[in-house]
């Protein structure tokens, strides 16, 4: 095998695929990256069993091939690479990575041993890159990240007809965003949980795509495989089990209390004030009038209060939040307004963004807050 | 019980008379298990006997005076003792009698001072300065309690008379049995500048082997070098801590209610057990006493871990720290075995499990992130509830499916 590729591309591939190989395996092989060199260019893949990413890139191949290589090791290469062409080689057992004057030599695995990675399931279809990347980044702050309870791991995808709606939880708060797409059948009604991170992770990576292809795996040998393709890479992961939260109930149908709040003066208000809020103590808020008022700490301890300009509907209403699950929801709110609405202070509040004070709510990202109760 | 190598009942010349300005008493029953079998056992009385399990793995709980002159001590293996002494008598404890004598002593205590700092069921420090003026001094009030110990429930105590706790401690060991001895303020440094290094509070094997190490055998050793060559030895705090004991400094007041750092139980097999099963079982038991202990004591903690040791002793913790305190038994339990099966024991034989609680709260206070999908009633009610009934019915009278057994109750 030998090829000639571009730095850049080279390192851009290589730090990609290398991105999901497992830091720990008692598997070996899976550490490695397996190249393949066909005429037109190169596939860069890696799997764990759960995960498999799979890249395209240009090259100039003089040899065709396939070679596995130590991943993370050649990712490190090719990033401190200089910008020059690089030319690579295989010989024997060992494979040659040559740029300007600097030469490495690297040990290869066994191709022969690899696990062949799973089928690109079909197309179920469409979104657009960006703001697929926004609206998962969106809802997977709220996924747990505690591996023990695996189903809250999850985002949850719903594709029902021309809109995906993605929701994840940690019982904590509950995120929700219903996003446009084109699928292939208007009449499509399925649903895939998919581990949060794997799906936070490449969105971003796709994020500069115009089209990213969705691919489910319907009933037969590949069922619990979805499937993530867009601008020549491609990630399938494995599906979660267990029974993802009910959570449409979850969501209050009605409010007693409605209250705005510009969505950056309150992040850096409850960063304030949760300086002194000691591990697990809430920070209280008390929206009255034309203001909502911050506090956190207290007793023997240091306390902090601050107030915000605000608009009030209803009754004037006091609850404490956990700030960093608030903060969360602020900061994926993506709108320069954020709309409380609450019933009672034991009960969830819903936060959703708003372009103004005042201004009805869009409804397309809700974060729904679970308080903590104090006293 | 300390492990101090001081010399009982050997009473200093000298020390034992001005008790003014000490107002700690230390107050610990003499062989406390062991006295109170006697009551109903005369016909013991002089002869050498322990009270404790009998079977292979048991451990002497308390030692007669007569025993212990054979060397033998309280947690040493039944069987050791054994060896050690022919002609033994092992008594089965009792420990409800033992529960309920301590908590007669302890109502003695509490109607002569409020300060009253129990440190187990034969053990207490009282701060008795409220009570001189009602009732005499110090050691007037230390020979009314152990004459009244005496009369009321048939044992003995000793009392140690001081102005700090770690004194009064050191003294009531020194007067044992069935004595009192004070340490008057001026005389305090004459009394522990004698004593052997492992006398003060807070040193252990480790610690007494580098004091060792470094030429310091008594307290008056440490007491005469430079604290910041002991903090250098030691580490910092620990320096500190024993240079000014040395000098009997001792800040520690007695408080009543010296809240519990952490709530922990465990568990020694009758035989090393290598069936998960049966660890499982036992975990399951140990995190409904745990839970039910945290409930009684009205805290809720968030780090849970787990004590596993060895059919060669060799003892290992791990634990967890939960996103919430809890003071469920079905969350500590999940946690529990989530710890245990982390381990990977394939079948390893253990001795002990433990698990215990840390990074208490007061249940009251405690801020508690709820539930987005909580039922309305959840484990911690069904846990009260189960609570109720014990205080209703008695223990064991609801416990878990899992740890009811065909022949026996599930015991405490």
């Amino acid at each position: 095998m030998k090829f000639r590729v571009e730095r850049d591309q080279l390192a851009d591939a290589v730090a990609w695929a290398a991105r999901t190989l497992p830091t720990r395996s008692n598997q070996p092989l899976l550490s490695g990256l397996l190249i393949e060199a066909q005429d037109g260019g190169l596939v860069l893949s890696s799997f764990d069993h759960e995960v498999s990413g799979r890249v395209e890139t240009e090259a100039v191949v003089d040899e065709v091939g396939r070679v596995l290589v130590p991943g993370r090791l050649l990712s490190d290469i090719a990033r401190a690479l200089p910008a020059q062409p690089v030319t690579v080689v295989v010989d024997g057992s060992r494979v040659t990575v040559n740029c300007g004057r600097s030469t490495f030599t690297l040990p290869t695995m066994s191709v022969d041993d690899y696990p062949t990675l799973p089928q690109m399931p079909t197309s179920a279809g469409v979104v657009a890159g960006p703001s697929f990347a926004s609206a998962v980044a969106q809802v997977a702050v709220a996924a747990s990240s505690d591996e023990t309870i695996s189903f809250l791991t999850g985002i949850r995808l719903e594709m029902t007809g021309p809109v995906i709606t993605l929701a994840a939880t940690d019982r904590y708060r509950l995120a929700v965003r219903e996003l446009p797409w084109v699928p292939e059948s208007q009449s499509i009604d399925a649903a895939a949980l998919v581990p949060a991170r794997v799906l936070a992770d490449t969105a971003k990576t796709l994020a500069a795509q115009e089209s990213v292809t969705i691919a489910l795996a319907g009933s037969g040998q590949d069922e619990g495989l979805l499937g993530i393709h867009g601008g020549g890479r491609s990630t399938t992961t494995r599906l979660l089990g267990g029974e993802f939260p009910k959570y449409r109930t979850l969501l209050p149908a009605e409010s007693n209390t409605v209250a705005s709040v510009d969505t950056a003066a309150l992040v850096e208000a409850v960063k304030r004030v949760s300086l002194v809020a000691e591990r697990n103590t809430p920070v209280r808020l008390h929206f009255t009038g034309d203001e909502v008022s911050l506090t956190a700490g207290g007793g023997d301890d240091a306390q902090a209060v601050e107030s915000l300009d605000a608009t009030v509907d209803g009754e004037a209403i006091d609850i404490a939040f956990n700030p960093r699950f608030l903060l969360d929801g602020l900061s994926v709110l993506e709108a320069p307004v954020v709309r409380f609405a609450f019933t009672v202070s034991n009960k969830p509040a819903v936060l959703a963004g708003a372009a103004e004070r005042g201004a009805d709510p869009s409804p397309e990202f809700r974060y729904l807050l679970m308080p903590v109760r104090v006293g | 019980m300390s492990r101090s190598q001081i010399r009982r009942g050997a009473r200093p010349e000298g020390l034992g008379t001005d008790d003014d300005g000490c107002t700690v008493l230390h107050v610990d029953m003499d062989a406390f298990f062991a006295s109170v079998e006697l009551r109903h056992r005369p016909e013991l009385r002089g002869l050498p006997m322990v009270v404790g399990g009998e079977s292979g793995r048991g451990v002497v709980l308390a030692a007669t005076y007569e025993a212990r002159r054979f060397g033998i001590h309280s947690a040493m293996p039944m069987s050791r003792a054994r060896r050690l002494c022919a002609d033994l008598v092992i008594v089965a404890p009792d420990h409800h009698s033992y529960t309920e004598v301590s908590a007669s002593v302890m109502a003695l205590f509490a109607s002569i001072t409020p300060l009253v700092e129990p440190l187990s069921l034969d053990e207490a420090f009282l701060d008795v300065s409220g009570a001189v003026r009602r009732m005499g001094s110090p050691a007037t009030i230390g020979e009314l309690l152990r004459a009244r110990v005496h009369d009321e429930q048939g044992i003995t105590c000793s009392v140690g008379v001081a102005s700090s706790k770690f004194v009064a401690k050191l003294a009531s060991t020194r007067a044992k049995p069935d004595g009192l001895l004070v340490v008057p303020s001026d005389e305090v440094i004459a009394f522990l500048h004698p004593l052997p290094v492992d006398a003060l509070w807070g040193v252990g094997e480790r610690t007494e082997e580098q004091l060792h190490r470094l030429g310091l055998l008594t307290v008056g050793d440490i007491a005469h070098i430079p604290e910041s060559t002991l903090q250098r030895a030691l580490g910092k705090s620990l320096g500190a801590h024993l240079y000014a004991l040395s000098w009997g400094r001792d800040p520690r007041t007695v408080s009543p209610h010296e809240s519990e750092k952490s709530i922990g139980n465990e568990e020694t097999f009758a035989s090393d057990v290598d069936d998960p099963a049966v660890i499982r079982r036992e975990l399951l038991r140990l995190t409904e006493q745990v839970a039910r202990r945290l409930r009684a004591a009205g805290v809720v903690g968030r780090t849970v871990s787990l004590k596993v040791r060895f059919a060669d002793f060799t003892t290992i913790t791990r634990s967890r720290t939960l996103p919430e305190p809890t003071d469920v038994a079905r969350d500590l339990y999940s946690t529990t075995v989530q710890l245990y099966e982390a381990l990977g024991l394939q079948r390893a034989r253990l001795r002990l499990v433990g698990v215990r609680v840390e990074g208490l709260l007061d249940a009251d206070g405690a801020p508690e992130q709820l539930l987005l999908d909580a039922p309305e009633h959840g484990w911690r009610d069904a846990e009260r509830a189960a609570d109720a009934a014990t205080r209703r019915f008695g223990r064991g009278a609801v416990i878990p499916a899992r740890l009811v057994t065909p022949h026996e109750q599930a015991d405490e």
